[in-house]
């Protein structure tokens, strides 16, 4: 069994108006230094297999088709083998 | 021949009665739900993907109801040149699906927009569009959070040069100018059809204005094209 951690973040040419709102919120906290500001989605799973090679297939089909949209976001992941519940 | 309809009910879809409703008391044609656990068209000439909020619109807008039975089948169907209008999420659902190129972004307002929006048609050849005339200006209401369209610029010249950029955004007049654009489309792009033109995505919302009861009526040039092309 292996746990995985996925974050799909905006391609960095793709504008980001949540990340302009939420950045917005910052300056009126008071923050004066917080720049950039980007929203992006992190998702987390098992994967129920015995190998890390098929846990990776699974993992990156599973971002690919799904979790993000090649068109305008890319994704980025972390595998970690854990104990079968 | 009756041109048959069908309309896919996904779970959230929230235009799918008004669909219903317009087809089968305006135009009186035959009309059938496709429920997204289905597979079967049951023989409709024409699909009709809808607008709504299809799963909540988790993760990223139609990206689930594209994996959903039905879909496999509307890809197929589509695929072998079958008609297909995908309205509002529908688009979104078409794009997702890969059935049509590029995306849907947030408005670049950071708003949802909901009010009326006048449109210019080009190419009058296609299925949806053979009832419009060069110099109508359509009017018809949008209601969306993610509308604003995007693609790299090579699929931005292929549409372009394909004439597959069907309605932009205009002023009553029919100009073509930013400052009608509603969302920050790219090119003020309303709708777009495959290359083939039997598949159609567009933001704004024709079933909502075919009764006349409703003041506006300029969805119906968008129907009757469809019906036209099957009787000729």
């Amino acid at each position: 069994m292996f746990k995985a951690k996925v974050i799909v973040k905006r391609r960095p040419s793709i504008l980001d108006p949540q990340g302009t709102a939420v950045e917005k919120g910052a300056e009126n906290l008071g923050l004066k230094n917080i720049k950039h500001t980007r929203i992006g989605k992190f998702i987390e799973f098992s994967v129920d297999v015995n190998s890390k090679e098929e846990a990776k297939n699974e993992v990156e089909k599973y971002c690919s088709k799904l979790l993000a949209n090649l068109i305008m976001e890319d994704f980025e992941y972390t595998l970690e083998e854990v104990d079968a519940d | 021949m009756q041109t048959k309809f069908g309309v896919v009910v996904f779970p959230g879809s929230n235009c799918d009665h008004d669909a219903y409703y317009v087809l089968k008391n305006i135009f009186k044609r035959e009309v059938n739900f496709l429920w997204h656990k289905e597979s079967d068209l049951q023989e409709s000439d024409v699909i009709i993907l809808p607008g709504g909020f299809s799963y909540g619109d988790y993760l990223r807008s139609g990206s689930i109801a594209r994996f959903s039975p039905i879909m496999n089948s509307v890809i197929d169907f589509a695929n072998k040149g079958g008609t297909v209008l995908g309205i509002c999420n529908g688009f979104q659902i078409l794009l997702e699906a890969g059935l049509l190129p590029g995306v849907l972004l947030k408005n670049n307002s950071l708003q949802f927009v909901c009010k009326d929006v006048y449109l210019k048609t080009r190419n009058f050849e296609t299925v949806f569009t053979n009832n419009i005339s060069e110099n109508d200006v359509l009017k018809m209401p949008i209601a969306h959070g993610e509308g604003n369209y995007f693609a790299d610029e090579q699929t931005i010249e292929k549409l372009e040069n394909n004439n597959q950029i069907l309605f932009r955004y205009s002023s009553k007049g029919g100009n073509v100018d930013k400052e009608y654009n509603p969302n920050g489309s790219i090119l003020n792009i309303a709708g777009i059809a495959n290359k083939k033109g039997n598949i159609l995505g567009m933001m704004p919302h024709p079933e909502r204005c075919c009764d006349p009861l409703l003041g506006k009526t300029d969805g119906t040039k968008i129907f009757n094209s469809i019906i036209n092309s099957f009787i000729n």
